[in-house]
């Protein structure tokens, strides 16, 4: 279980997040949503350990988050920029296990599972730039998986990917944290991504006056699992869940 | 080819300005005694033995400076804490001309190979060491991320990630180090240690075998050429 609690972040005199406050429990889904600018990548940052909140603090299973760790496994955005280049597909499969100190022939074997879990497997020797998108941001979920992360903090990982390819992966990224029980804080810019994926969806706002994101509101998504593409998005709920939710986002 | 029409025209008049005698002999040998030293010098083997001694003190000082210089420069462009502290020492540093340490250098290790890589490497470092610095801090922030968030040991990261990222830019301080290494050594053996291509050619001169002076700095050029197209690659 991760949890923040009033958490606040200032960039010198700037004010970037104020009084956050939320618990994931293991193996739920989180979805975070707001309008650009509104501080939810310094939130996943803060969750990562990668920076430090000025106030507040996060605990991963009831103790502090103090620096990164293995065990929150991040997927970024910019998937061009955070996978090596100079290695293959596999080559940074294997970053992850290496990491983790996996000896063969358990590495091996690893990413062999790894590459054919997200689709991956025919393309192995490939470098990044020879991949589209979608398979390149399949290699960094591949690569974070090989963590084995308790934690799988994902960055708007398909807002660079077109429709097709991003549900694709929806139901991939789903079906995966279902499949092993990680626990998932994900943030996208995307409302109807943000219902279907999670358990539960934050909504940050920037405050009027300061600018300084804070959560506006939080649902719990009660539609079962597994969600289908066609289905759950007319599904009367859902709908309901993007009427509330809309207006939040608006500027 | 027309480039050659220039170098050609000059050796001409060249060798027929020195052998109407409207040249001075001492500072301008024939071009065929040059070609006739040239061969004697290759046909003894003092060329080739000459030219190993250089480039022996030229890459053992390179070695020295490319390892100190890709290890201090990743360290520093990693941490702009020890750059706070050392950046101002560095900046000290390294104003001062390399062959103003040769009598520091003489002082400490005697005449030898070891002296003159030390000159080399002093000299040699700081394009290394520079292009590094700026190469590590211009490697993206979201592989360093990643490498902290794999909590990669200090050594690992280096290898795995900062230095591959940063390669690119490090290869190129290394190629001005190169060319560097080979002046440095040979205006140490100019100066004052009797060994490799620079002495035989302070020989030659004070012996007023210009033909020869002439030859091993041809073949000098020759080989800074060479090297640069190695380097180049």
């Amino acid at each position: 279980m991760i949890a923040a609690r009033h958490v606040g972040v200032s960039f010198g005199s700037r004010q970037v997040l104020a009084d956050v406050s939320f618990d994931v429990p293991s193996g739920q889904f989180l979805c975070i949503i707001g309008p650009s600018g509104c501080g939810k990548t310094t939130l996943l940052r803060v969750l990562a350990g990668l920076i430090a909140p000025t106030s507040g603090e996060v605990t991963a299973d009831g103790k502090a988050v103090r620096g990164p760790a293995r065990s929150r496994a991040i997927v970024f955005q910019d998937y061009t920029k955070a996978l090596l280049p100079w290695r293959t597909v596999a080559g940074n499969v294997a970053l992850g296990l290496e990491a983790c100190r996996v000896a063969e022939p358990q590495k091996s074997r690893r990413i062999e599972e790894l590459l054919s879990k997200m689709g991956l497997g025919h393309c192995a020797g490939q470098y990044p730039a020879q991949l589209s998108g979608g398979m390149q941001q399949r290699v960094q979920i591949a690569r974070a998986l090989g963590q084995d992360p308790q934690l799988l903090l994902m960055d708007e990982p398909f807002g660079a990917l077109d429709a097709i390819t991003r549900q694709g992966l929806q139901d991939e990224v789903a079906r995966i944290a279902a499949e092993q029980k990680t626990t998932v804080v994900f943030i996208t810019h995307d409302l109807e991504e943000a219902i279907y994926l999670g358990d539960q969806v934050i909504v940050l706002a920037a405050a009027p006056g300061t600018g300084a994101g804070r959560i506006a509101e939080r649902i719990t998504v009660e539609i079962p699992r597994p969600r289908s593409q066609l289905e759950t998005r007319e599904d009367p709920r859902f709908l309901a869940y993007r009427h509330r939710l809309f207006g939040l986002l608006k500027h | 080819m027309r480039g050659a029409v220039i170098p050609s025209v000059l050796l001409i008049l060249w060798e027929a300005g020195s052998r109407a005698g409207v040249l001075p002999p001492d500072s301008t040998s024939r071009p065929s005694d040059i070609v006739r030293a040239f061969a004697q010098a290759l046909a003894d083997g003092s060329l080739v033995r000459d030219t190993w001694l250089t480039f022996e003190a030229a890459l053992f000082g390179f070695a020295i400076a490319a390892l100190l210089g890709i290890l201090l420069g990743a360290i520093l462009g990693l941490s702009p804490r020890t750059e706070r502290a050392v950046g101002p020492s560095v900046e000290a540093l390294r104003p001062i001309p390399a062959v103003a340490l040769i009598p520091l250098a003489l002082l400490v290790f005697g005449f030898g190979v070891r002296m003159e890589a030390a000159v080399v490497a002093f000299a040699a470092l700081w394009p290394v060491l520079l292009m590094t610095l700026s190469a590590v801090r211009g490697v993206e922030p979201r592989l360093l991320e990643l490498s902290r968030s794999l909590e990669l040991p200090f050594w690992q990261q280096l290898v795995k990630i900062v230095l591959p990222a940063a390669f690119g830019r490090i290869a190129v301080g290394l190629r001005l180090a190169v060319a560097i290494s080979l002046v440095v050594a040979v205006t140490v053996e100019i100066v004052l240690n009797p060994r490799g291509l620079g002495h035989s050619m302070i020989a030659a001169q004070q012996a007023l075998r210009s033909d020869l002076m002439y030859a091993q700095l041809l073949w000098l050029g020759f080989v800074g050429w060479a090297l640069n197209k190695v380097t180049q690659r």
